[in-house]
């Protein structure tokens, strides 16, 4: 075992895979000999060379659509998006071609890609930089969509997804790329569809992702003091998403909030509040509730900006309001 | 560059191939018995057949919309294409692309696509893997003077400039982009202009002579095959047809369809008198292949006619890979 950031377990769980396998190559902007705009993928050009380790132009429409070519031509590349508000110049390559390729040609093409790219608010990074859209993948039948919240979960996710024989987006939520925890040294995977209970709890399901995990838990400790014991669901994956473990949380608890920070209208909580209403209705005491950033684009005015990501006091009065207070 | 007899002859076989099928496809929309949209390269046959002649099984293809002559050139069954055109479950795809999806990777066909401009970044990614494997096979993208705006033609172009990535960008210039004529949608006349801008060797050619596609596109192979990087061939021809089956064409004139059709425009009339001309086929000989081919077509028809539809589980089938 060893301490590691987001950021490590992310560049370890590459490293290790591209010692496995040859095929795996490593592209996108300044991710090589500078070692990426955050530094995430520092030492892999030095250790693994310009030729798996490949710095970009800034032409992600190309070298997407580049990567998606030679996936279904045996290699298995990961690619990164800066930031995941880029992916609209190359929107097609993922979810017209890579999504659809095996479904359209019968079953005979696989694209085994990661799509890497920075999500989240929370460095003033405004509008453009801050996004949160994992709804929109999970949305495409055909790509995977992977999110992780720990050092842990980011390893072995990762290291699931660059295994993976189909398109997975990989979100890192940059505002805790610096967070640290406990991974083991040698590779792990961790499947996909398999969600972690980060904490136990009787009183309420609180299902996050990402950034929004650690503000649940830590709301989960202050509930706790005034007598609710919450149990904090985090998914790891979206697509796909592991029903069964938030729906026996919800038989359990009888009470369901969802904390994203995506936009709350027609996002994740959308798909999780509707397939749990749909299948655990009749377990439900409370309405389910959803603590969401408002409908607006990210503003840069750090005033505004805490505004916008939900915060642990939304979230405590969320568990509070189901819980009839 | 010496052209045999037989790669004569074959060349002209994969030009009637893709003549025939496409009159045959016309006719099967026309009566309903294909559904959705095709698009008809009838007038351009040269350009797939010249380039594909030098392909290997391991070289790859990305196609068009207006894909079928590039699958059949580079040695598509056109069994399973008229299969898939029908929508059966013994088609190429299982029924699930249709004609604008058909592909076939044990060929290296990586498919016909439907988003104009969606295949060169891919074309150049297959080349990467090429590169990157350490083997001289070699991609052809083929795209039209539509799609040559797209910002993806340009990406791929200054990838495979900047990577020397072993790409041949085929331009398959037909002077229209769907009902707007060339002059209407690029300021310059032919885009060797533009592969200048990229530092890539750019070569414009007579595409309806399938000779002249073939030499050109036997360089530019060469050359990737070498390691010296892409090429971009522009092939001036002429789209026969409308945009899509059912294109009532009135952008252009009845007067230049018409002189596009003549013997000494159409490929295949020109290719037909050159080797009368040079004794490579007889006029009966002739007459005797275009009947197998056409006899191959009707074949075609015959199986797909007679292929099961998909049942609705295959619905769901496919959607990921293991």
């Amino acid at each position: 075992m060893a301490i590691m950031s987001l950021a490590q377990a992310v560049n370890n769980a590459i490293s290790l895979e591209m010692e496995r396998d040859p095929n795996v190559i490593l592209m996108g902007e300044d991710i090589g000999a500078p070692g990426g705009p955050l530094g995430v993928t520092a030492g892999l050009y030095q250790k693994f060379g310009g030729k798996r380790v490949i710095d970009t132009p800034i032409t992600e429409s190309g070298f997407l659509g580049a990567a998606v070519g030679a996936a279904a031509c045996g290699l298995r590349p990961i690619v990164e998006i800066m930031f995941i508000d880029f992916i609209g110049v190359a929107l097609d390559q993922l979810f017209n071609q890579a999504a659809k390729m095996r479904y359209m040609f019968g079953g005979k093409a696989k694209i085994p890609m990661v799509m890497r790219a920075m999500c989240g608010a929370g460095l003033q990074a405004a509008a453009q930089h801050s996004q949160s859209l994992e709804s929109w993948f999970m949305h495409i039948p055909g790509i995977k969509v992977a999110m992780p919240s720990t050092p842990y979960d980011a390893k072995g996710l990762l290291i699931s997804a660059i295994r993976d024989n189909n398109p997975v987006v990989f979100l890192e939520h940059k505002a805790i790329y610096g967070l640290e925890g406990e991974a083991p040294e040698e590779a792990y995977a961790i499947p996909f569809g398999q969600a972690d209970i980060k904490r136990e709890g009787t009183d309420v399901t609180i299902v996050a992702t990402a950034m929004m995990v650690g503000r649940a838990l830590s709301a989960a400790e202050k509930l706790a003091a005034d007598g609710i014991s919450a149990e904090v669901v985090d998914p790891r994956s979206l697509s796909p998403l592991d029903e069964d473990t938030i729906l026996k949380s919800v038989r359990k608890t009888h009470r369901l909030v969802i904390v994203h920070e995506e936009v709350g209208f027609a996002g994740s909580g959308a798909e999780i509040a509707a397939m749990a209403a749909e299948k655990a209705f009749d377990y439900l005491d409370a309405p389910i509730l959803r603590v969401t950033a408002p409908f607006c684009p990210v503003p840069f005015s750090a005033a505004l900006e805490v505004e916008y990501i939900p915060s642990e006091e939304k979230i405590m009065a969320a568990v509070k309001k189901v819980l009839g207070d | 560059m010496g052209l045999t007899k037989e790669k004569m002859v074959d060349i002209y076989s994969t030009m009637m191939r893709i003549r025939l099928f496409e009159e045959k496809v016309d006719e099967l929309v026309a009566t309903a018995r294909i559904g959705g949209f095709c698009h008809l390269y009838i007038g351009e046959e040269a350009i797939a057949a010249g380039m594909c002649a030098h392909l290997r099984k391991e070289d790859c293809i990305t196609s068009t919309h207006r894909g079928h002559g590039h699958l059949i050139a580079k040695g598509g069954a056109v069994k399973l294409m008229m299969a898939e055109l029908l929508g059966k479950a013994n088609g190429y795809c299982k029924g699930k692309g249709g004609s604008m999806h058909i592909a076939d990777l044990d060929l290296g066909i990586l498919g016909a696509n439907g988003i104009v401009g969606g295949g060169p970044p891919i074309a150049a990614g297959a080349a990467w893997a090429a590169q990157y494997k350490g083997t001289d096979n070699v991609c052809v993208s083929f795209f039209g003077d539509g799609a040559s705006n797209q910002g993806t033609v340009h990406e791929a172009m200054n990838l495979a400039s900047v990577f020397k990535l072993p790409v041949i960008f085929v331009a398959e210039y037909n002077g229209y982009g769907e009902f707007t004529c060339q002059a209407n949608h690029q300021c310059i006349e032919s885009i060797t202009e533009r592969a200048q801008g990229y530092r890539i060797p750019g070569v414009s050619v007579d595409g309806n002579d399938v000779i002249a596609v073939y030499e050109a596109g036997g360089e530019a192979i060469e050359r990737a095959r070498k390691g010296n990087g892409p090429t971009v061939i522009e092939c001036k021809t002429y789209r026969i047809k409308g945009h899509f089956i059912g294109d009532p064409g009135a952008y252009r004139s009845e007067e230049e369809v018409a002189s596009w059709q003549a013997e000494d425009k159409d490929p295949i009339p020109r290719f037909r008198r050159r080797l009368v001309e040079k004794n490579i086929l007889s006029p009966k000989e002739i007459e005797d292949l275009n009947a197998s081919i056409r006899k191959e077509i009707e074949d075609a028809v015959d199986f797909a006619e007679k292929g099961p539809l998909p049942t609705p589980d295959e619905l769901l089938t496919d959607v990921y890979a293991d």
